[in-house]
C-alpha cells in the first residue's frame, strides 16, 4: 500500500473549487497564494486522509491536479 | 440501367461513346481517380448523381446520397481529408446552400471538386431549363477573401476532359475547382472519346516529405502550396476554419496572422494564374469584331463567326474555358486593337463585367439571353453586323 | 509546473494550453473523461480523428494531440460521414454542443443516427449557446432566463436521448459531468462499438447559463447535478426528463443493427469489376 501524493499544478488551476469541495476526506483547502491565473489555488492540508479515489483528477477542468502512489521503501 | 452505356468492365473504359455530357462529367471523374461522391438530387445535376451510384461501386468507390447539400460538400471535404478523391454536383439552389462549405474548403486548403449544372435563376427559377446565372458567384459566393478554380466546357468532348483537369487542379493547388456548365452542354448527347488510361494525365497531392514530429500542415513550398497529409497516416494534425498558423493552430486574434494566410490562400492561385487559365483563339489575329463567349453559347458564336466572315466581316472568338482565376491577360491582348467586343451569356450581365474591366480601350456590349433557348448563331451573327456597322 | 507534467499530457497539445474555457467548466471535465478513456484503452492514436463544430466545446479538437477537423457550425457530423465513409478503419467522433448537433446540425444528427452509421458523438449539453455570450438553444428549459430570452424561455426544449433513440442511434447515454466514472465507462463503450453512438453529457456553464439563472458558479450547478439525478438505466427515453428536481441519467439504448458502411462496403464487394 502506497501513500498519495497530491499533485497540483498550481499555474494552471482556474479556481472553481469542485476539488476541494467533492473530496470525500476534506484533503485540500483553498491556499493563500495567487497564481498567473489570479485566482486561489487548492493546498493539501489532509495527506494522510488522501484514499486515492482520484476524485478530485476526475473531476478537476483544468487537468490542475492529480495523483500519484507513492511506493514505500521498506 | 444507367451505368451501362455498352462500356467494358474497366475503371476507365477507352473507346468512342455517345453520351450525356453528365455522363461524361462521371467518366472523366473516375478516370481522374475521383472515389467518392456525395450528393443530393436537383434537376438538372441529378443524373450525375444517379451515374455515380451505377458507376462507383463497381470500381470500388464510395456512393452516398446525402440529405441536404450542404451535408454533401461536407462529407466530400472529409473524405478528401481522409484521403480520397471527392466530387459533389449540384444546381443553383444547391450550390447557393454549399457556399458556407466552399469557404471551409477553400480555408482548410481541401482538393475537392463541385459541379454546376446551371439553370434559370434566381431561387427555384426554371429548374429545367439551363442558365449561366451562377458564374459571379462561383467566384464571389462564399463570405471573405479565397481564391478558386472555375472551368467552363462546351461539348461532352470537354465535360469528361474538363472533369480530369478540375481534379488536377484541385489536387495540384488544394482549392475548391468548380465546373460550371450550363444545362445543356451538360444534358446533351455528343461523341466523347476516352483515351486509355496510361494516355490521361493525373496529378494527385503532394505529400509530406517529412516526419509527423516534423509536419507543419499549412507550411506552404515555393509554390506556396503546402503538402497534405491524410488522416489516419500518423500525422495527428489539426485542422480549423479558423484563421491558423502554419501549424494549423487557431489564431483568431492574430492579424498578421491573418493577412499572411488570406494572401497565400489567394496568390497561390493569383500568382499562379498563368499555369492555370485555359482560353481557346479563333480567328482572332486580324478579327475587328471579338466575341467572348463560354459553354454552349461558344459553340453557337463559333458558327457566328464563321458566317459573319463569309460576309466579309473580321470577327473572331475567344472562348473561355476557365472563368476563374479570369483570364484577364488574355482578354486585354485578344481584343487589342478590335473594334468591339460582344459578350453574349445566358445571363443578365456577369462575365461581360469582368470582360469590361480587363478591356480598356475598345466599346464591350452585352447580349444577354434568358430562358429555355441558348444564342442562336443568327442572333449571335446579326450582334456582329450590327456591331460593324456602327 | 507545467501541464506536460500531467500524466495525461500525451494525449494533449500542451503548447496550446491551458484551454481558453471559463473556470469550472464543463468542457474541461469531458476533456479529461476523454482522454482517460482513450487512456485506459490504449487507442492507437493514429487511426482516431476527432471533428468538432462550433461552440466552447468546439476547441476540444485543437487541444486533442490527435487528427482533428474543427468544422462550420452544424456541420461535424456532415464531415464525419465522409471521413468514415472514406476510410472505415478510423474511429471518427464527433464533439460538439447542443446547439451545433441539435439546431444548426440537427438535420446532419437524425439521418446519420437513421443510417447508423458508426460515427460517436458526444454532445456537451449545457442548455445555451455559451461562446456567444449565452442565448437560448433547442435544450433551453423552460422558463429560463437567457440573453434571446430575456422574459423566459417559451419554447419546449428536446430531449435529446429520445431524439437520439427515436431517430435509430444504436447507443444513447445521458451522463452528468458530475458523473465522471460512469462518463468515461461510456465512453469507452462507445469507442469499443459499432453503429451511431450519442451521449449527451448534461455540462455547467456557470459564467453564461448558471449566471442568468441562478447558479452562479460550477459548484452551484454541479450541486443541480448530483442532488437531482437518478440513474435509470435501460428506462424510457420519452420519459428521460431533465428538470431542476429530476436529471434522468444512464445508459437508454444498447443495441445491434448492421452499420451503413458496412452495408455499403458489402455492396461495393459485390459490385466491384473483378480484374483477372
Amino acid at each position: 500500500m502506497g501513500r498519495a501524493e497530491v499533485c497540483i499544478l498550481k499555474d494552471l488551476c482556474k479556481g472553481c473549487g469542485l476539488c476541494i469541495h467533492y473530496c470525500p476526506r476534506n484533503v485540500l483547502e483553498w491556499s493563500d497564494e495567487i497564481n498567473v491565473m489570479g485566482v486561489h489555488p487548492p493546498k493539501v492540508v489532509n495527506k494522510k486522509e488522501c484514499t486515492l479515489c482520484n476524485f478530485c483528477s476526475l473531476i478537476c477542468p483544468d487537468l490542475a491536479i492529480f495523483i500519484k502512489e507513492k511506493l514505500d521503501a521498506r | 440501367m444507367r451505368g451501362d452505356l455498352g462500356m467494358k468492365d474497366e475503371t476507365i473504359s477507352a473507346g468512342i461513346y455517345f453520351m450525356s455530357g453528365n455522363m461524361a462529367c462521371v467518366e472523366g471523374a473516375i478516370a481522374a481517380g475521383c472515389r467518392f461522391f456525395a450528393g443530393y438530387p436537383i434537376s438538372p445535376a441529378t443524373e450525375i448523381a444517379e451515374h455515380m451510384a451505377a458507376r462507383l461501386p463497381k470500381v470500388g468507390g464510395v456512393f452516398i446520397q446525402m440529405e441536404d447539400e450542404i451535408a454533401a460538400l461536407s462529407a466530400i471535404i472529409g473524405a478528401s481529408y481522409a484521403g480520397l478523391k471527392a466530387m459533389t454536383a449540384t444546381s443553383g439552389p444547391g450550390f447557393s446552400l454549399m457556399q458556407e462549405s466552399i469557404g471551409l474548403a477553400a480555408m482548410t486548403e481541401t482538393p475537392c471538386v463541385i459541379v454546376d449544372v446551371m439553370r434559370g435563376g434566381p431561387s427555384t427559377g426554371q429548374p429545367t431549363f439551363p442558365g449561366q446565372q451562377d458564374v459571379m458567384q462561383a467566384k464571389w459566393g462564399s463570405h471573405g477573401d479565397y481564391e478558386i478554380i472555375a472551368l467552363a466546357p462546351s461539348s461532352v468532348q470537354e465535360m469528361f476532359d474538363l472533369t480530369i483537369e478540375a481534379f488536377n487542379l484541385a489536387e495540384t493547388y488544394r482549392v475548391p475547382a468548380l465546373l460550371m456548365v450550363d444545362g445543356i452542354t451538360a444534358r446533351m448527347w455528343e461523341r466523347v472519346v476516352i483515351p486509355p488510361a496510361e494516355e490521361i494525365k493525373v496529378n494527385s497531392r503532394k505529400k509530406p516529405r517529412v516526419p509527423p514530429d516534423k509536419y507543419m500542415p499549412f507550411l506552404p513550398d515555393e509554390d506556396m502550396v503546402p503538402p497534405m497529409a491524410c488522416f489516419g497516416e500518423g500525422y495527428r494534425f489539426h485542422v480549423t476554419g479558423l484563421t491558423h498558423d502554419e501549424l494549423g493552430y487557431p489564431r483568431a486574434e492574430d492579424s498578421a496572422v491573418q493577412m499572411r494566410l488570406v494572401k497565400r490562400l489567394c496568390d497561390k492561385i493569383r500568382r499562379n494564374a498563368e499555369k492555370i487559365v485555359r482560353v481557346d483563339e479563333v480567328m482572332l489575329e486580324d478579327a475587328e469584331i471579338i466575341i467572348v463567349a463560354y459553354g454552349i453559347v461558344a459553340r453557337a458564336a463559333l458558327n457566328a463567326i464563321k458566317r459573319a466572315r463569309e460576309l466579309g466581316i473580321k470577327a473572331g472568338l475567344l472562348r473561355l474555358i476557365t472563368l476563374w482565376p479570369f483570364p484577364e491577360k488574355n482578354v486585354a491582348k485578344a481584343t487589342e486593337g478590335s473594334k468591339a467586343v460582344i459578350v453574349p451569356e445566358m445571363n443578365y450581365g456577369q462575365i461581360v463585367r469582368e470582360v469590361e474591366r480587363a478591356v480598356k480601350t475598345v466599346p464591350v456590349y452585352h447580349f444577354p439571353k434568358l430562358g429555355e433557348e441558348p444564342h442562336m448563331p443568327k442572333e449571335i451573327l446579326e450582334a456582329i453586323v450590327r456591331c460593324g456597322s456602327l | 509546473m507545467s501541464i506536460a507534467e500531467h500524466p495525461l499530457s500525451k494525449y494533449l497539445r500542451t503548447e496550446l494550453m491551458p484551454h481558453i474555457w471559463c473556470s469550472g467548466c464543463g468542457n474541461g471535465i469531458i476533456l479529461n473523461a476523454f482522454i482517460r478513456a482513450l487512456d485506459d484503452l490504449q487507442i492507437d492514436l493514429n487511426k482516431i480523428v476527432v471533428v468538432s463544430g462550433i461552440g466552447c466545446i468546439g476547441r476540444i479538437a485543437g487541444y486533442l494531440k490527435l487528427d482533428s477537423f474543427h468544422t462550420t457550425h452544424g456541420r461535424p457530423i456532415a464531415v464525419a460521414t465522409g471521413i468514415k465513409l472514406a476510410n472505415p478503419q478510423l474511429e471518427v467522433v464527433v464533439i460538439s454542443g447542443d446547439g451545433d448537433l441539435f439546431a444548426i446540425g440537427g438535420n446532419h444528427f437524425i439521418h446519420a443516427a437513421r443510417r447508423n452509421i458508426s460515427i460517436k458523438v458526444i454532445c456537451a449539453n449545457n442548455f445555451n449557446y455559451g461562446m456567444t455570450g449565452g442565448q437560448s438553444g433547442p435544450t433551453t428549459p423552460p422558463k429560463a432566463v437567457t440573453t434571446t430570452t430575456p422574459y423566459g424561455n417559451i419554447e419546449y426544449p428536446f430531449n435529446l436521448v429520445h431524439l437520439a433513440s427515436a431517430a435509430g442511434a444504436t447507443y444513447v447515454a445521458r451522463w452528468t459531468t458530475f458523473h465522471v466514472g460512469r462518463l468515461i465507462a461510456s465512453i469507452k463503450k462507445m469507442l469499443l462499438r459499432r453503429g451511431f453512438s450519442f451521449i449527451e453529457v448534461v455540462s455547467q456553464c456557470p459564467e453564461m447559463y448558471g449566471r442568468y439563472n441562478k447558479m452562479r458558479s460550477a459548484l452551484e450547478m454541479m450541486e443541480w447535478f448530483k442532488r437531482a439525478s437518478v440513474v435509470a438505466d435501460f428506462s424510457d427515453p420519452a420519459r428521460a426528463e431533465i428538470t431542476s428536481d429530476r436529471i434522468v441519467v444512464g445508459e437508454f439504448v444498447d443495441a445491434e443493427k448492421p452499420t451503413y458502411e458496412e452495408l455499403l462496403y458489402a455492396n461495393i464487394a459485390q459490385t466491384t469489376i473483378k480484374r483477372t
